[in-house]
């Protein structure tokens, strides 16, 4: 009886575990029970600076993409605004697939497609101050409203993104999850380790006295790791900022934020 | 080319009251210090002073040097006292001068 019993609850026990791994990361419970913002882990200066808006040096982006978004560019002499005018909310739905290539953008890419098709302008670097200002704008544009959930169509670069995150990588052999998911809210040195939220980005970082990409940061990561990083804008980290994107609900946007 | 920047200035006060004036610049602050990824000196660029006046007279002066930070953010307090004019003038070391006017209305 007993052991009919144990081997029940190793059945079932089995069988729930199938069906974790079989369910869509999307569809899993959230790894993080309790989102929190690179925000909250922030000292209380760092913080006022993000949170007053005029002070946040961040903003110096956001203005200049504002005035970029309006000003024409390229043989075809047009602006961003010519073709949106009502552009408030995209960048919540980003990364996603450009149809046009048939592949995961990101908004920064999504920026320089626009660009290298409709206005035919000189195409621009991915962390030039052109692509964070514009990224910055449209980011800002959205703030306050959480990141869209994943659609069922970029299942296969959330689960390439999934893969990156939990992938050990680098001489010290850590991946993402060790720091940001199972130590969140320790100390690494004198700073505390956040969730890796991208709510917030592009940032303005005090360390670079400029404001940057996502991307940046995952390279900063990497290199941290002593993992060979990839280039900004590449597949891999465009995959693994989709999944970001489905870690972060419900946190809502809040670039650019200030951080250390 | 002049300089990107932001100002937080009331646009009216009662007189005599002190008055919260906040400016944020653009600007790299290189200190000449530093290396580039290939090794070579990237030359020193900051920016000199900037100077405030309130109708014409002086009441704010800062002089910048290497160890500022990029993006300078500068405030301080002022005495609203007639309406008048309070011009805002960076200076880059090139000399190149970028000069912002806000009116302040005193009622």
């Amino acid at each position: 009886m007993k052991r009919s019993s144990a081997i029940l609850i190793c059945a079932f026990a089995s069988l729930q575990w199938v069906l974790y791994a079989l369910a869509e990361p999307n569809s899993n419970p959230n790894p993080n029970p309790n989102p929190r913002q690179g925000y909250d882990y922030q000292s209380a200066d760092v913080q006022s600076l993000q949170d007053d808006e005029f002070s946040n040096p961040g903003m110096l982006w956001v203005d200049e993409g504002r005035d970029l978004f309006a000003e024409p560019a390229g043989a075809n002499d047009q602006s961003c605004r010519d073709c949106h005018n009502q552009l408030s909310r995209v960048a919540a739905s980003y990364p996603q697939i450009n149809l046009r290539i048939d592949k995961l953008v990101s908004l920064t890419d999504q920026v320089q497609i626009c660009r290298e098709i409709h206005q035919k302008a000189a195409p621009i670097q991915y962390e030039s101050r052109t692509a964070l200002a514009l990224t910055a704008y449209l980011v800002h544009l959205a703030q306050g409203e959480p990141f869209q959930s994943v659609p069922q169509h970029l299942q296969s670069d959330l689960l390439a993104g999934r893969d990156y995150y939990y992938k050990r990588k680098g001489q010290l052999n850590l991946s993402c999850a060790q720091c940001h998911e199972q130590n969140a809210g320790q100390y690494l040195r004198g700073d505390l380790v956040s969730q890796g939220q991208s709510t917030g980005y592009p940032v303005y970082r005090l360390e670079w006295q400029a404001l940057g990409s996502l991307h940046r940061r995952f390279r900063s990561c990497d290199i941290g790791v002593r993992a060979e990083p990839f280039d900004l804008g590449s597949d891999v980290y465009t995959q693994l900022e989709l999944y970001l994107r489905s870690r972060s609900q419900p946190l809502p946007i809040s670039a650019p934020a200030v951080r250390k | 080319m002049s300089l990107k920047v932001r100002i937080s200035l009331p646009e009216n006060a009662t007189s005599n009251d002190t008055i919260e004036v906040k400016t944020l610049v653009s600007h790299p602050m290189e200190s000449g210090f530093r290396l580039d990824a290939m090794g070579e000196a990237m030359p020193r660029n900051i920016l000199r002073s900037l100077l405030v006046t309130y109708k014409g007279e002086k009441v704010f002066e800062a002089l910048f040097g290497p160890g500022i930070a990029a993006n300078p953010y500068v405030a301080f307090y002022l005495r609203a006292t007639e309406s008048g004019d309070v011009r805002f003038v960076w200076e880059e070391q090139n000399g190149d001068v970028t000069e912002i006017v806000r009116y302040l209305a005193v009622i």
